[in-house]
């Protein structure tokens, strides 16, 4: 497998030549990987898109495709499929007719290309959709086709633009399994472009986390939620608690933070010296109420608010001056003494409190 | 059977759409007085004129009713031979009224039109019917004129008896009745209004075709440009339709003579000779640039409210899924401007067909419609019922081609905005 399929090399992009939107951008993609591109809008992860996609010119550096420089390459001789937010399906052309569009272009005999279309649109499960005009079907059936259309030339890599973002949650969510299984059994390199987290969790081997035109972190979906590189990264992706502090002390793969006239204990992961201002984060679930003595930081805090969300319940608590601290709290009936006002005992491992960079 | 077995009633017992159209009287009674005025204003000033128009261009009461005993005894006649003594002399009774009514001289220019050499034959047979003596009015009427002994003028005054004639719209295909009741054209060198139809068509075709050409790239660029440039291209379009249409052929006048600016700059880049300006108005030249440039907007509109809703990412589909620039232009953008395109064309065609003072002002000899032979009619020659006839076929022509193009393209294909 070629690990460098993809690579983005020193990548700026400017639209107006004030502000860079994409700034020094270093990403290698392997081939058949599922890459998502992950952050808020305006981080630059569409204009990444576009510019593979040969829609955008990089302002300076170079993308390379399968080791060949693709940037003087207009976009309809990179071979490249893609699929747009609002699926850009031909509404004067049947399903068909869209689906022989990449076909008729490249030349292909009508036998071989009905054969294709075929597979294409069995793969989507839409037999017997080809003579519907696209104004026919719905939000889903037309998202079905623009991903059939978009691989119906056997591309290399295909390019999804948000491609879900008009879909209601139910369907979304399907179309998730249904994407993430058809690239697995067609082996395909995949670049998808989402703002939605929850997506790309679900559906990637490797997620970019874009912020302010530079990726934060490219890491596998479990490792970026467990070990966040940075604050942007934790407050990004999932639930966090943060307190900020200032380093007392580092010894021994751990340091001793100094926050609301307490000590914690946490892993020291951008902090590298004494005096050292940071920003602790901890997720939700690591932190558990009637700690066992075997955890190295014990607290206590008032329980502000709890919230009841059938199977977990959330509880808001001041803890170490944070009046902001979320645990969860499954729903046992071990767990039924939790009442506002209260104090409660909580308890994490110094390993899953990660001192980042104060931000 | 079953209606009656399923009619829903309230629960008064009345029948629901009895029921449904009382509740429903009163606002229908509002809705129609809010559009009264404007129905009433539209039959005034559409209905009843195009309804007129219809009824002039057809009508032919005049002569029919100058001549009622004349048509009455001429009713037995076979038109063949001389009439009979009964017709001359209903003729010169019908004729005595007229003498006296003061009215002989509108018949004699009724009667010319249908042929000529009438209006000599009534003068003359005025002066010497006021000395007539009773009885055998043949001979005396025959006397005063040698073509009164003609039969042809007979059966000329016999062609004007109905009182509905299609002879204007002939004469507008430059065809008439001859004497022995066929249609026929007129000669050769007298044909006059098939050409003008003929190059009206032509001139509105082509005017349309460089409305299209031109509009095309202007609508799509207004479409695609950022805001801040497509408004300001948006006013350069609308621009002329703020000026008004007198002023605007007016400076092409300016633009185009002979020794006007164009030709100058001709001369100075040493395009054309000094002594040999080329002459770009009064012709089909001078129709042409000011007509396409007058009616560009009408173009321009409908392509760009079309091409405005095509999104750009199918320009970008079609790229990406291999196809080149022109590829992708025409397999994808092309067919979606269609119904701008059928909008434009329909709106430009028929505003050209009827053009009437750009042609008049820079047209020249080659260069006018028919819709100035029209305003000929209505101004010089006072022959209403020509000219209304010719407006008639205009409009039919129109909804000729509103029909064709809607069997084509269909009319809801069409989109103006």
């Amino acid at each position: 497998m070629n690990k460098e399929f993809v690579k983005f090399d020193k990548v700026d992009k400017s639209y107006d030549g004030k502000i860079l939107v994409v700034k020094d951008l270093q990403l290698d993609i392997e081939e058949g990987e599922f890459v998502t591109m992950l952050g808020p809008s305006g981080s630059g992860k569409t204009t990444c898109l576009m510019m593979l996609a040969g829609f955008e010119t990089p302002t300076h550096g170079e993308i390379y495709l399968d080791g060949k420089a693709i940037s003087s390459i207009p976009p309809h001789k990179r071979g490249i499929g893609m699929v747009f937010q609002n699926y850009a399906l031909f509404p004067h052309m049947t399903v068909y007719e869209n689906l022989a569009f990449p076909l008729r272009v490249r030349k292909i005999p009508k036998d071989e290309a009905d054969k294709k279309i075929d597979k294409a649109l069995s793969m989507v499960s839409l037999q017997g959709f080809a003579d519907r005009m696209p104004g026919q079907l719905s939000g889903g059936q037309q998202q079905r086709v623009a991903v059939a259309r978009s691989l119906v030339f056997d591309p290399q890599l295909v390019l999804m633009d948000e491609p879900l973002g008009a879909l209601d949650k139910n369907l979304r969510e399907s179309m998730q399994y249904e994407i993430k299984h058809i690239h697995e059994s067609i082996g395909v390199t995949v670049v998808y472009v989402t703002h939605d987290q929850s997506e790309a969790l679900t559906m990637s081997n490797r997620i970019a986390v874009f912020n302010d035109g530079k990726v934060q972190q490219l890491s596998s979906p479990d490792e970026l939620y467990e070990k966040p590189v940075n604050s942007f990264v934790a407050e990004f992706i999932g639930e966090n608690n943060t307190f900020a502090g200032e380093v007392l002390d580092i010894s021994g793969g751990k340091c001793k933070v100094k926050v609301a006239n307490t000590e914690i204990l946490a892993n020291p992961i951008s902090v590298k010296g004494k005096g050292e201002k940071t920003k602790i984060s901890l997720r939700p679930e690591r932190a558990l109420i009637n700690p066992s003595d075997k955890m190295d930081n014990i607290h206590s805090g008032k329980i502000e608010e709890v919230i009841y969300h059938g199977d977990h319940t959330r509880v808001r608590i001041n803890l170490l001056g944070n009046n902001q601290f979320i645990l969860k709290v499954p729903n046992s009936s071990a767990n039924m003494d939790i009442k506002l006002g209260k104090d409660i005992k909580i308890g994490w491992n110094s390993d899953d409190a990660r001192a980042l960079d104060p931000k | 059977m079953s209606s009656e077995t399923q009619q829903i009633l309230t629960t008064d017992g009345i029948p629901l759409e009895v029921s449904l159209k009382k509740a429903e009287r009163r606002n229908k009674i509002k809705a129609f007085l809010l559009v009264a005025p404007l129905l009433l204003f539209l039959i005034i000033t559409y209905v009843f004129p195009i309804g007129d128009m219809l009824m002039r261009s057809v009508d032919d009461k005049m002569v029919t009713e100058m001549l009622p005993k004349t048509f009455k005894a001429m009713e037995k006649w076979d038109g063949k031979e001389l009439p009979e003594e009964e017709v001359f002399e209903a003729f010169y009774l019908d004729f005595r009224k007229l003498v006296e009514e003061k009215r002989e001289g509108k018949l004699s220019t009724q009667l010319n039109y249908t042929k000529n050499g009438f209006k000599s034959i009534i003068k003359k047979l005025r002066r010497k019917s006021k000395s007539f003596e009773e009885g055998n009015y043949k001979e005396q009427i025959m006397a005063v004129h040698k073509r009164w002994a003609d039969v042809e003028y007979w059966k000329a005054i016999k062609r004007r008896a109905p009182a509905i004639t299609g002879q204007k719209y002939l004469k507008g295909m430059d065809m008439y009745k001859n004497e022995s009741g066929e249609i026929v054209s007129v000669e050769e060198d007298r044909r006059i209004h098939r050409i003008l139809w003929l190059r009206t068509l032509e001139i509105a075709f082509f005017v349309t075709l460089f409305c299209f050409l031109m509009a095309y790239p202007i609508a799509h660029l207004l479409a695609t440009l950022p805001m801040k440039y497509s408004n300001l291209l948006m006013i350069c379009v609308l621009l002329p339709f703020w000026t008004s249409l007198l002023v605007r052929t007016a400076s092409w006048m300016i633009l185009l003579q002979q020794q006007g600016v164009v030709n100058d700059f001709f001369v100075w880049i040493g395009l054309v000779a000094d002594d040999a300006r080329p002459e770009m108005m009064y012709n089909k030249t001078g129709t042409y640039v000011a007509m396409t440039q007058i009616l560009l907007p009408f173009m321009v509109l409908p392509l760009y409210s079309v091409m405005k809703t095509i999104s750009p990412s199918l320009m970008r589909a079609g790229k990406s899924l291999g196809g080149t620039p022109i590829v992708a232009f025409w397999k994808v953008y092309f067919p979606l401007t269609i119904p701008g395109i059928g909008a434009g064309c329909l709106l430009c065609f028929i505003l050209a067909i009827g053009y009437y003072i750009t042609p008049a002002l820079v047209g020249g000899a080659s260069g006018t419609l028919i819709s100035n032979q029209i305003a000929f009619h209505m101004k010089s020659t006072l022959d209403w019922s020509f000219a209304s006839a010719m407006g008639l076929m205009l409009l039919a022509g129109v909804l000729a081609i509103y029909w064709v193009y809607n069997k084509l393209v269909g009319i809801d294909n069409i989109k103006l905005g």
